[in-house]
């Protein structure tokens, strides 16, 4: 069947966007290549790894499984947009450089070859903008839909941990 | 031409940093115009001296997650008296970098070290040399910081290395006999530098391979059955059906022999494409399937090689009073980056780009050169980093099944694999049977070992090539990993001793590859169970035993590093089993790769109803000599640890006899968050010893470890892993 393009406006990382695409494309395809983001990647295109996640009205996606059309008039946020994303939820006056998850991701030096990082820090994101000081167990179940091949666990639970507490402590 | 080059780039400042943005991979394309390498016996291969009192140090070896684009610049930093804030690499490139060899057998710092490190001490001798004239002082009076060069005692007679030569080459011979540093006088290497790459990859701004796009370039998939034959066998089409992807006009097919591929403008008509086209495979079965395999292995005709052979060994093993025996299996298993693998390809008619994400440029060049048929100097390959890669993953297949895709389409193609193309089509860590025994006497000492391995080899021909035509070979046989004699009893004090490799016919199993730890988990599986049930047939601890069998200091030291951490007590295994449903065992192991000294001890817990077993805490230590950053090894040990855990309760490659059959990560599980180990990761450090390597040396002592743990919980030795559920049940069910 002739799948025909159309033209779809989606709000990513606070911005309009109009993007001509079939509307059943993976969501990844089109922030990968029609908008050039390099957070979603490609991991598995089977919503098991959680390379590819974003947060739709801030709720952690897997984009490689979910059609473009489904996202229309939703506000997707991806890894570059987390410090707006933040500084929005928090009703900071300005964004931060980096959202207090990516900080804590460098302070912890958690990150080995990195590509699984774009989901790690998304989830996390979403874990505690509803959860603000997780368990590490509640950590752990979490997070348990991503994978990390190098296995940089440990570290991902305890950067987690230290950003909860740098968030516990702008929040006082 | 090449002084032009290196010119050129001088003027740039060096903005190819690692990790740069995305308008670099043009910049890169610009500049270089000859192909390497370079000559290594020049510094400027080296290094280059910018007029802002910057460094750029060329490095032959790739970023793959351990540090090393860091690492090596703390050797070249110290050497240099540079800030690391003043001294920046680029990204390896056959027209750039030079060549060091692969960056294989976590040698990055082992043999890319001294390299670096006495170029570097070339280029600063040069340099005072320089600033001798120009300040009018001897050397010897002369003082380096943070690359300015003043008069001792005369603080205000001072130049910096970018007046001095800035922008300019040193054309200066490298001798290798300019003074390195005494360890004593290290300011930057030993300690622990943050990584360069980590604030870019944390916010999304790191390109990596799969991120590169060019203009006018297609996207590619390769189509292929879902789950590899024999290696042997290839695969073959037996009927394909253009018009079943007539619905998708944005695509079409290329084909060379068995070859298939697609390409199309848009991405997502490229995998649909790939998806829909209907093409019949060849289905003979090639294979044993996961239940012939071991059978098969014990079979099969093999080229046998006797690796060691000292003293009486038959008769020491029939008169000890402790002998242990053991018919141990292990698996294939994945390398399963996280990211499949990815590659974009410019082919033309006399010359070739290729960006890729291989262990080895100039390698990977070389096989490129002979798939296309064009001279060497005529490809070019740079090195774009993708997901962690473990070894030999798909990266040359795909980079070969671009480079075919772009020839046929006559276009640019980027191709990306797929989940089942990366899962399907790795080249796995082989299969291993492990036959051993042991023997120790009235005293605990070790008096005989005997150790026979059957395994294949690695793969001498990639998917891509094969499919084209291209008959497959083995590796060359020097080359392929037999039965180890360090992790096969090569730190115990033993007299009599006999190991044999058994060396089996690579074409009638799955495709074989360096997995990290070549085979060391497999060895060290069933070598250092062996050793764990002579200590407890002696009545010993099994940490006891083993210092009493070693007398090497550093094995001892490293093994001493571990059960300290661990703060290990002594006593026999198994002396603290219960019947409780749930069960904790402790054990401890050594191993390494190739060099270095690696020890662990593992805590497990045991569900003796549903078989679930789990490791509640790891301890891994590293004897690698000299650690140019002790940070960097901890979070490898840390890796090495968690992964282990996951292949010794996770991980198998499953296939019938007509194909694998893990294609994803629901039928290849691996670790994941609610299993992860607590870890912990202790460097030895030894300042004033040769580095060795750090990425691959704990595990086989972490899979030891993990299995003798569980026969102090269950007095159950395991003879296969991984440790699944079922597998445990009729362990624990046999006794």
């Amino acid at each position: 069947m002739l799948k025909t393009m159309a033209n779809l406006k989606l709000r990513v990382n606070g911005r309009m966007e109009t993007v001509s695409a079939a509307p059943d494309t993976p969501l990844l395809y089109v922030l990968a290549n029609d908008l050039a983001l390099q957070g979603p990647r490609f991991g598995c295109g089977l919503a098991q790894c959680g390379s590819c996640s974003v947060l739709v009205n801030g709720v952690e996606t897997r984009s490689c499984v979910t059609p473009v059309s489904a996202v229309e008039g939703k506000s997707v946020t991806t890894l570059e947009g987390l410090p707006e994303w933040y500084a929005a939820q928090k009703k900071l006056a300005r964004a931060p450089e980096l959202h207090p998850l990516q900080q804590a991701f460098i302070d912890e030096q958690a990150v080995q070859c990195g590509y699984c990082f774009n989901g790690m820090i998304i989830k996390a994101s979403e874990l505690l903008s509803k959860n603000a000081r997780p368990s590490e167990q509640e950590i752990r179940s979490a997070m348990n839909g991503h994978l990390c091949r190098c296995g940089a666990y440990p570290r991902v639970i305890k950067a987690i941990e230290r950003a909860a507490n740098a968030m516990a402590e702008v929040a006082r | 031409m090449k002084r032009l080059r290196r010119r050129d780039f001088l003027k740039t400042g060096g903005a190819l940093v690692i990790g740069f943005p995305l308008g670099n991979a043009v910049h890169a394309q610009e500049r270089g115009s000859t192909a390497g390498p370079p000559d290594p016996k020049q510094v400027d291969t080296w290094l280059a001296i910018h007029a802002d009192n910057t460094a750029t140090v060329f490095i032959g070896f790739a970023e793959l997650g351990q540090g090393n684009s860091t690492s090596l610049l703390q050797i070249a930093a110290d050497e240099l008296d540079l800030e690391m804030s003043q001294i920046k690499t680029v990204r390896l490139d056959t027209n750039v970098t030079p060549n060091q060899g692969g960056t294989y057998s976590s040698a990055s710092i082992q043999r890319g070290g001294p390299q670096l490190r006495t170029a570097s001490a070339e280029a600063r001798l040069a340099l005072l040399q320089m600033a001798s004239k120009k300040l009018d002082a001897p050397v010897e009076r002369l003082t380096v910081a943070n690359g300015v060069v003043s008069v001792k005692e005369d603080g205000k007679r001072s130049v910096t290395y970018g007046e001095l030569v800035g922008g300019k080459l040193f054309n200066v011979p490298f001798t290798g006999s300019a003074p390195v540093k005494s360890p004593a006088e290290y300011k930057v290497v030993g300690t622990r530098v943050p990584r360069n790459d980590v604030p870019a990859k944390v916010q999304g701004k790191y390109v990596y391979m799969q991120h590169v796009r060019v203009a006018g370039m297609l996207h590619g998939r390769v189509v292929r059955p879902r789950g590899q034959r024999a290696y042997g066998a290839g695969a073959k089409v037996v009927n394909l059906d253009e018009s079943s992807i007539r619905g998708i006009p944005g695509a079409r097919v290329v084909r060379r022999g068995d070859f298939v591929g697609v390409v199309a403008e848009n991405e997502w008509d490229a995998v649909r494409a790939a998806r829909e086209l209907k093409v019949t495979w060849d289905s003979a079965p090639t294979l044993p399937g996961n239940a012939g395999l071991y059978e098969q292995m014990r079979a099969s005709q093999t080229n046998d090689r006797v690796v060691t052979e000292r003293g009486d060994v038959t008769s020491a093993l029939g008169s000890a009073p402790h002998v242990a025996s053991q018919i141990c299996h292990g698996p294939y298993q994945a390398h399963a980056p996280f990211g499949p693998n990815c590659a974009l390809a410019d082919v033309k008619a006399d010359s070739a780009l290729l960006m890729c994400s291989t262990q080895d440029v100039y390698g990977t060049r070389n096989s490129l050169s002979r798939l296309l048929g064009l001279a060497p100097e005529k490809v070019r390959v740079q090195y774009y980093e993708g997901s962690g890669t473990y070894g030999h993953s798909c990266y040359d297949d795909v980079a070969q099944a671009a480079a075919l895709l772009s020839r046929l389409a006559d276009r640019p193609v980027r191709l990306q694999f797929m989940r089942w193309d990366e899962h399907g089509w790795d080249n796995y860590g082989p299969a291993h049977v492990g036959e051993v025994k042991a023997a120790a006497d009235a005293n605990g000492k070790i008096v005989a070992y005997e150790y026979h391995g059957w395994q294949h080899g690695w793969v001498g021909v990639e998917t891509s090539a094969q499919l084209t035509g291209v008959a497959v070979t083995e590796f060359p046989a020097g080359a392929v990993m037999g039965v180890s004699a360090l992790n096969c009893g090569g730190m115990y004090e033993i007299p009599n001793k006999r190991l044999v490799s058994h060396m089996l016919p690579a074409k009638d199993y799955l495709k074989g590859g360096w997995l990290r730890s070549p085979l060391d988990l497999s060895f060290s599986f069933a070598s250092e169970q062996a050793i764990d049930q002579l200590a407890y047939l002696a009545g010993s601890d099994p940490y006891e035993f083993r210092q009493r069998n070693i007398t090497d200091a550093r094995w001892r030291g490293v093994l001493d590093a571990a059960a300290q951490a661990a703060k290990w007590t002594a006593r026999r295994a198994g002396a603290n089993r219960t019947n409780a449903k749930v069960v904790r065992g402790r054990g401890i192991g050594v191993g390494t790769h190739l060099a270095s000294y690696g020890a662990a001890v593992a805590e497990i817990e045991i569900n003796r109803e549903t078989g679930h077993v789990v490791a509640k805490h790891l301890y891994g230590a590293i004897d690698a000599g000299q650690v140019v950053n002790p940070a960097f090894v901890e979070n490898q040990i840390s890796g090495q640890l968690v992964q282990t855990a996951s292949r010794m309760f996770k991980e198998e490659v499953t296939f019938s006899k007509t194909n694998v059959t893990s294609v994803d990560w629901n039928s290849y599980p691996i670790l994941r968050f609610e299993e992860s180990p607590e870890v912990t990761a202790v460097v030895v450090q030894h300042l004033d010893q040769r580095s060795t390597g750090a990425g691959e040396e704990v595990m086989a002592a972490a899979a030891a470890a993990i299995a003798n743990a569980f026969f102090d919980a269950t007095g159950v030795r395991m003879k296969e892993y991984p440790f699944t559920p079922a597998r445990v049940l009729a362990a624990l069910k046999v006794g």
